[in-house]
Parts: structure tokens; C-alpha cells; sequence
């Protein structure tokens, strides 16, 4: 299975993950901001990760980790 | 097992880039084709004038400042002075392609095995959005309000079409970052931009067409499909120059 980690303190919530992500199981927080004042990134259906690395391969600061 | 993560050769160290800005992914795309290369401990950086001019925070190689537009100037000594090391120029469009167009096409007309990153996103980022050598006709700047009008502002440089015209330069070649496949094929044209310098092949360069968010007055998102709409019209992608096809 799929694994993402998210240095959500990195993170500036631009949105471009959500975007790429092909399952559309990515979205920003509406509950909470990050130290910079940002809604990060998080992952709202774990087990529906295939691990394609796309959200990472679009992140602007290196915010996402994907394991295999 | 990790598929993807942080390159080696980024400090450890946050992007004071705006949000969404594509300077971060071409930072990372530098720095996998390092890590990738295994050439860390002998690479040599140098960081422009503009947004990423605080470019030598970021990359964990040696990393010099040069005077705005002089960097290839200054990666020429630096080659020259040590043939062993790998040598790379970071730069926008306003530091290439404005102050330093002599230090551009004069570098690349001697053919100096060095490798350049040149992001092109058609408008002055740090000093507020004016308008950059590269920006479109009709683009609305802070110095343009009424859109770039040819007659009076001129149109837009070429750089791939114009370095192309020169007969040293190894490897010219135009890509950008606004989808995950074109995020991939820039990697490959960055990382053999670095190769060919291992290789001793002579001057390549490397376009990325790049955003910014902040000063087109868009969301991220907006900005990168605003790459496909107008900026690739005007700056087609592929390969300008390259000896070894």
C-alpha cells in the first residue's frame, strides 16, 4: 500500500496536488492553517493512494514523501 | 520503500518562494539531476539576481552570487579556473535575458562547457511585475498597463531561436513545468544538460517556462494552464540544438 507524509509546516497551500492528483483524494484543510498561515495539504482517503507521486511531482516545496 | 522525496542536494532549508510558484519544482529538478549524477561535491552553483537570487540558500553544493546578468561570466572563470568541477547557472528572464544578454550570447557563442537554467515566466517577479524582455505582446505589467504594445515596447526575445543562430552551443532545448508529464520531461532535458558538461560536450542550456502566480494576478492552478494558452503559442517547446542528434 501507498503511503504519503506531508512536512506540513512547509507546506503554502497552493493547491497544485490537488490538482494533479489522479484519484482526487487530496484537499486543503478547513480546519486548520499551518504556523505560515496556510490550510496545508491533506489526505483525505489514504487507502485509495496508489502512490503515483504525482501530488509530489507537482509540489513547489518539497512538502510530500511517497512510499511504496 | 521511498518512491520520492527531498533531493540530497536541496538544503534543508523552506523556499521563500509565493505559492504555487514553479521556481521550487526547477530547484528540484537541479537538484535530482545532481543527485542523480552523483556530482554534488564538485558542483559549483551560481545564483542570479531576481526571485531566486537567494538560489545559494537552497542548492547544498558550493554556490557563488554574481552581479545581476553575470553569471555566465562568472561560470566561465569558474570553469576555466577548475575544469574538473560541474558548473551551472541558475536565472530568470530578467537577469539573462535583459542586464545579462551580452554575458548570455557571448558565453554561449565561445561554446564554455557549462550548463545553464534559464526560467522564463515573461515578467519581473522580485521588483513587482513589470514588464521582462519575454513578456507577450498584449500582457498587462505594471510597466505594460495597456498590454505590451510592439510599437513602442518591441516583442518578445527568443532566447532558444536566438542562441540558435550561433554555431558552439552543444544543447538548446525548451521545456516547461505545468503538468506532471512535462514536470518529467524537463528533468530529462535538465539532467542531460548536466551530463553533457560531465561529457565535455560544451554550452547547454536549458528554457523552463515558468509561473508566477503573484504578479499575472492568478491562482496557481490558473497559472499553469495559462502556460499552455498563451505562453507556449508564443514559446514553442522542443529541442533547438542538439550536436550529438
Amino acid at each position: 500500500m501507498a503511503r504519503l507524509t506531508f512536512k506540513e509546516e512547509l507546506c503554502k497551500g497552493c493547491g497544485l496536488c490537488v490538482a494533479a492528483c489522479p484519484k482526487h483524494i487530496l484537499e486543503l484543510s478547513n480546519t486548520h492553517l499551518n504556523q505560515k498561515g496556510y490550510a496545508p495539504v491533506k489526505l483525505m482517503k489514504p487507502e485509495e493512494c496508489i502512490g503515483c507521486a504525482a501530488c509530489a511531482t507537482m509540489c513547489p516545496d518539497c512538502v510530500i514523501t511517497v512510499e511504496r | 520503500m521511498i518512491v520520492f522525496e527531498k533531493p540530497k542536494a536541496l538544503a534543508d532549508v523552506p523556499f521563500h518562494y509565493c505559492p504555487g510558484c514553479t521556481h521550487g519544482i526547477i530547484h528540484r529538478l537541479v537538484a535530482e539531476a545532481i543527485d542523480e549524477l552523483g556530482v554534488e561535491g564538485k558542483t559549483i552553483g551560481i545564483a542570479p539576481v531576481g526571485c531566486s537570487v537567494l538560489a545559494y540558500n537552497y542548492f547544498a553544493c558550493d554556490m557563488i552570487e554574481a552581479s545581476h546578468g553575470r553569471a555566465p561570466a562568472v561560470a566561465t572563470g569558474v570553469k576555466r579556473a577548475l575544469p574538473e568541477s560541474v558548473v551551472f547557472t541558475y536565472q530568470g528572464d530578467g537577469d539573462l535575458a535583459s542586464i545579462g544578454l551580452c554575458e548570455t550570447v557571448s558565453t554561449a557563442a565561445r561554446g564554455e562547457n557549462i550548463t545553464v537554467i534559464f526560467i522564463n515566466n515573461a515578467i519581473y517577479g522580485m521588483t513587482g511585475g513589470q514588464m521582462a524582455p519575454t513578456s507577450l505582446i498584449g500582457q498587462v505589467t505594471q510597466t505594460s498597463p495597456y498590454g505590451r504594445d510592439p510599437a513602442s515596447q518591441g516583442y518578445p526575445i527568443k532566447v532558444c531561436e536566438l542562441l540558435a543562430t550561433l554555431d558552439a552551443p552543444a544543447y538548446l532545448e525548451r521545456v516547461t513545468v505545468n503538468n506532471v508529464k512535462n514536470v518529467r520531461i524537463a528533468k530529462r532535458a535538465i539532467k542531460k544538460a548536466f551530463q553533457n558538461q560531465v561529457e565535455g560536450k560544451g554550452f547547454s542550456l536549458v528554457e523552463v517556462l515558468s509561473t508566477c502566480p503573484t504578479n499575472w494576478g492568478m491562482t496557481p492552478q490558473k497559472a499553469l494552464e495559462w502556460i499552455d494558452e498563451a505562453m507556449i503559442p508564443e514559446y514553442p517547446l522542443g529541442v533547438y540544438r542538439d550536436k550529438e542528434a
